[in-house]
């Protein structure tokens, strides 16, 4: 198989532009013609399918929520970026595309990056336009922040609720659509298997999750926007329900996986408390503007703290390392998600961790510096030029509770400890998946008419994310480049008519999905479905997480076929298939982040080098930095699905060429 | 951090097989439940110990687990996502319970919100409420006007958020004696009442949005002010207050 990305020819600040005003086009009247399915309402799905409707074609929407605006692009906190320069510093299209670029240390694909960076001013234009409540400052004016891996302001937040907001702001798109009839909405539905008829893309097959009735649905395309698949570690930042299935339902159709190894851990979460504990807590990214993080010195003090002996604002302040200020000075503690997550494991695995848990896995995030400065700062703005003490740390703690008060709040929930007095404890966990589903320029995967967008896809982020750019991504795909390029696609299609579910490939996927669930239910093993998936989730932690290793990657290859076997054998699945059954939906999810495990640790035993997420022990070099082999490893790794036995998978590699920005060693010091 | 410890709990539990079967509350035991842990993983640990007992799990939503998605729905102890103000269910921890407690849990009661199963409502009406207005009227080709190209007073801009911020949980709903959802639309009407880009529209969103809350079966609002101390998200009876400005301004033209 020759994987052709089809990147248009020209330069790269007019490929987008001239690609899109030779796309084909389907004429108004034809469209009401031609079904589309979306699969997933996250930013990209609900935009996606709000668009499509919008243009006049019978869409289908999706998602296993009770309601397509539960969706976990809802949970994201800090901002959305765009290259908008209203700050005046210095920003531009090409910034951003540069920055995405390198923060994603030259894995990702110039091509689609330019044009994300080149329609992130409209994304903004249009959310404002939808009723979007952006921050905005006393003139009126949108408000900016800066995130991790820049130097600019460039991210539009509403408080630490920006995925909320601009989720509700495409489902408010979405409700209007179906309130028109242009979109079918099917809540509480989830997708379990692709039907292909002449190596097409055709239809699926949904599990109704209230009646168990397993549904055939017909379209002339299917878009797949279902999200990532970071609760493969069982603990991650994800919702309960985030799921990789109907990723990897086409993966198995034929669609080829790409960079499964590629996986963002997120620096700024709440440490683990103990075992029973089911998701981990993200903590924004854009308290690292305000926050200076640090470990104890010495050991002893470490250890003391972790005993109760010694409490955080006790120590003075040349007894504190603020780790990422002294090995970065550049960028501080605004340095991008990886560098910072693997600078707090270093720390804590050098002993100097100070959270009272099993492994002692935990670092400060203090904000009482940020208090005195910007108390001062309120302060002179009232015209009090000589403040007390007691003034500034009362203004201080004002303005961090306007920018970060439900943040601070959510915080004091979980741990019962009040972050405006003692710096918070954070520590990184799993939280993005840069990998995903291959696709090409027009985001459609190796599967003719199977597209596939936002986080579900792998094409934009490279080997690492920068914050703030998943929403944008998301909103980008959804509204701006799926509607052109599924178009394209559709135009071919006109003369299709409607499509017969009684064909004899819907049968077979129905029999396919119908004998899975019939295994798990006869099954009657002796142990749940958690428990398999916990086992999972510690491999992976383990061995596929942030550091890896030739012997630890090869030893999860083998525990996960182990544990394959036993899964299938032993585990219980109560309950029956034609009623809500939660632990039915899981052991389906389960058994296919097993596979996806399986390949991640294959993808990341092929990678001999380390870049971005991706950090090969064996490859780093003296102070501990990622180290890029770009004469062997410049390529999309992209996975053909052969068969159950996923350790007989093949790699194919689409080269990466660098045109316009000179590839260069990622350097934040 | 109040070191965490381990307490035994007895559970009364709202069981329904299905949306027509008679439910009844079940009692059960559980031991060693970490304070530290959160309402639903005690749940999780429940179902665990249910599933190695051979008894079937207990049904209930939940996706996000960190106060956002609006998923998770509990009544505990006769209060609508539990003893404990600001938060959702799954916000809610152990700590706030003593060893030996026994704790009540029921699913939302609203008759617009049907049982599906045990713990689990249907929601939709809500998205119906959403689908006749809840919006603003603008295709989404991103050619609209520059961002900053219309300033918004920055207080109208806070309130409008602080109306966005409602997850639809329906915890309004649940804990009105009348069953009302005007918190929940009231909210939606505000943010784009605040708002220039919804003013063209404010007439038939609010009485479009009105007349798809009473079709699907919600109260009136008689000013208790229940909902506004149980909403998770703070949302104010304020905007109970302007859609009922919104609504007679819209009545009378």
């Amino acid at each position: 198989m020759k994987l052709d990305s089809k990147i248009p020819e020209g330069h790269i600040s007019q490929k987008w532009t001239d690609y899109k005003d030779h796309l084909k086009l389907v004429a108004p009247n034809n469209r009401p013609k031609i079904d589309i399915i979306v699969v997933g309402t996250g930013l990209a799905g609900a935009s996606a399918a709000a668009s499509l409707g919008e243009m006049g074609y019978n869409v289908k929407a999706f998602c296993f929520q009770d309601s397509p605006r539960r969706a976990h692009s809802i949970a994201a906190q800090g901002g959305i970026n765009a290259a908008k320069n209203y700050q005046n510093d210095g920003d531009s299209i090409f910034r951003l595309f540069y920055d995405t670029i390198k923060g994603g240390d030259y894995r990702a694909r110039e091509a689609n990056v330019h044009r994300l960076a080149e329609v992130s001013g409209n994304i903004i234009d249009q959310c404002v336009a939808q009723g979007v409540p952006f921050a905005r400052d006393y003139g009126g004016l949108l408000d900016n922040r800066s995130f991790g891996g820049t130097q600019v302001q460039r991210t539009f937040y509403a408080a630490g609720q920006t995925g909320q907001q601009l989720l509700l702001g495409a489902y408010s798109a979405l409700s209007r659509q179906i309130g028109l009839g242009r979109v079918k909405m099917f809540n509480r539905h989830e997708m379990l298997d692709l039907v292909k008829v002449d190596g097409k893309a055709r239809g699926i097959i949904a599990r109704n999750l209230v009646t168990g009735e397993l549904e055939r649905h017909s379209a002339h395309a299917v878009v797949i926007a279902s999200g990532g698949y970071g609760n493969v570690y069982f603990l991650s930042t994800n919702a309960m329900g985030s799921n990789v299935t109907a990723g990897w339902k086409i993966h198995k159709q034929g669609a080829l996986f790409a960079n499964p190894c590629f996986v963002q851990i997120h620096p700024t979460c709440i440490p683990v408390h103990g075992t029973n504990q089911a998701k981990l807590t993200l903590m924004s990214e854009s308290l690292r503007n305000s926050g200076r993080i640090w470990v104890p010195k010495k050991k002893e003090d470490a250890e003391a703290i972790r005993a109760g002996k010694l409490k955080p604002t006790q120590l003075a302040e040349e007894d504190r390392d603020y780790f990422l200020e002294r090995r970065y000075p550049a960028f501080g503690n605004l340095v991008p998600r990886d560098v910072a997550s693997r600078a707090a494991k270093e720390r804590c695995d050098a002993g100097h961790g100070i959270e009272a848990n099993d492994t002692n896995e935990g670092v400060y995030l203090d904000f009482s510096t940020e208090i005195q400065n910007k108390g001062k700062q309120a302060a002179y703005a009232q015209g009090n030029h000589n403040p007390s003490a007691e003034e500034v740390t009362k203004l201080g703690k004002a303005w961090l509770e306007e920018k970060y008060g439900n943040l601070f709040t959510m915080y004091q929930k979980i741990t019962d400890e009040n972050p405006y007095e003692t710096p918070m404890k954070i520590y990184p966990a799993v939280h993005y998946t840069m990998g995903g589903v291959w696709v090409d320029y027009n985001l459609q995967s190796t599967i003719p008419g199977c597209f596939v967008a936002g986080e579900a896809n792998f094409s934009d982020h490279g080997a690492n994310r920068l914050g703030a750019s998943a929403l944008m991504q998301g909103l980008a795909d959804g509204y701006f480049v799926l509607p052109y390029t599924v178009s394209n696609y559709l135009a071919d299609e006109i003369r299709t008519g409607k499509i017969s579910t009684d064909l004899p490939e819907f049968s077979e996927a129905e029999n396919r999905v119908k004998d899975s669930i019939d295994k798990f239910l006869n099954n009657k093993g002796s142990k749940s479905v958690d428990h398999f998936h916990k086992r999972l989730g510690l491999i992976m932690w383990n061995k596929v997480g942030m550091g890896r290793n030739e012997a630890g990657l090869k030893e999860a290859i083998t525990e996960i076929t182990a544990l394959k076997e036993e899964f299938y054998r032993d585990v219980n699945v109560p309950g029956n298939a034609d009623e809500l059954n939660p632990q039915l939906e899981k052991a389906l999810r389960v058994a296919d982040f097993i596979d996806l495990g399986q390949l991640m640790a294959m993808d990341a035993l092929q990678r001999n080098e380390s870049c971005g997420g991706h950090f090969r022990e064996e490859y780093q070099d003296a102070e501990g930095e990622t180290l890029r082999d770009d004469e062997n490893f410049s390529f999309v790794g992209a996975w053909e699905y052969k068969g159950d036995d996923i350790t007989k998978e093949e790699l194919h590699k689409e080269e990466l060429k660098y045109e316009f920005i000179k590839i260069a060693a990622r350097n934040y010091k | 951090m109040s070191a965490a410890k381990n307490i035994n709990i007895t559970l009364k539990i709202w069981r329904q097989k299905n949306s027509k079967a008679k439910g009844n509350l079940e009692t059960y035991k559980l031991n060693d439940v970490s304070t530290a842990s959160s309402f639903l993983e005690m749940l999780d640990q429940l179902n665990e110990q249910l599933i190695n007992d051979k008894i079937e799990p207990i049904a209930f939503d939940h996706d996000c687990r960190e106060g956002i998605c609006g998923m998770c729905s509990l009544y505990i102890n006769g209060r609508a996502h539990g003893p404990d103000t600001g938060i959702t269910t799954c916000q809610l921890h152990m700590r706030m319970f003593k060893d030996g407690d026994t704790i009540f849990v029921e699913p939302w009661r609203s008759r617009a919100f049907p049982v599906i199963k045990d713990l689990v409502v249907d929601r939709s009406a809500f998205d119906r409420i959403q689908q006749a207005g809840g919006f603003v009227s603008v295709n989404t080709s991103g050619n609209t006007i520059d961002a900053n190209a219309t300033p918004i007073a920055k207080d109208d801009a806070d309130k409008a958020f602080m109306a966005a911020a409602c997850i639809g949980c329906g915890a309004c709903v649940a804990t009105c004696k009348n069953g009302s959802a005007m918190l929940f639309v009231g909210a939606k009407v505000s943010q784009y009442a605040l708002l220039p880009q919804g003013k063209v529209e404010a007439t038939n969103r609010v009485l479009n949005m009105v007349r798809q809350m009473d079709e699907e079966g919600f109260g009136n609002c008689t000013n208790t002010g229940a909902c506004e101390v149980e909403c998770p998200k703070g949302i104010s009876l304020e905007n109970i207050a302007r859609m009922n400005r919104e609504y007679l301004k819209a009545s009378v033209k």
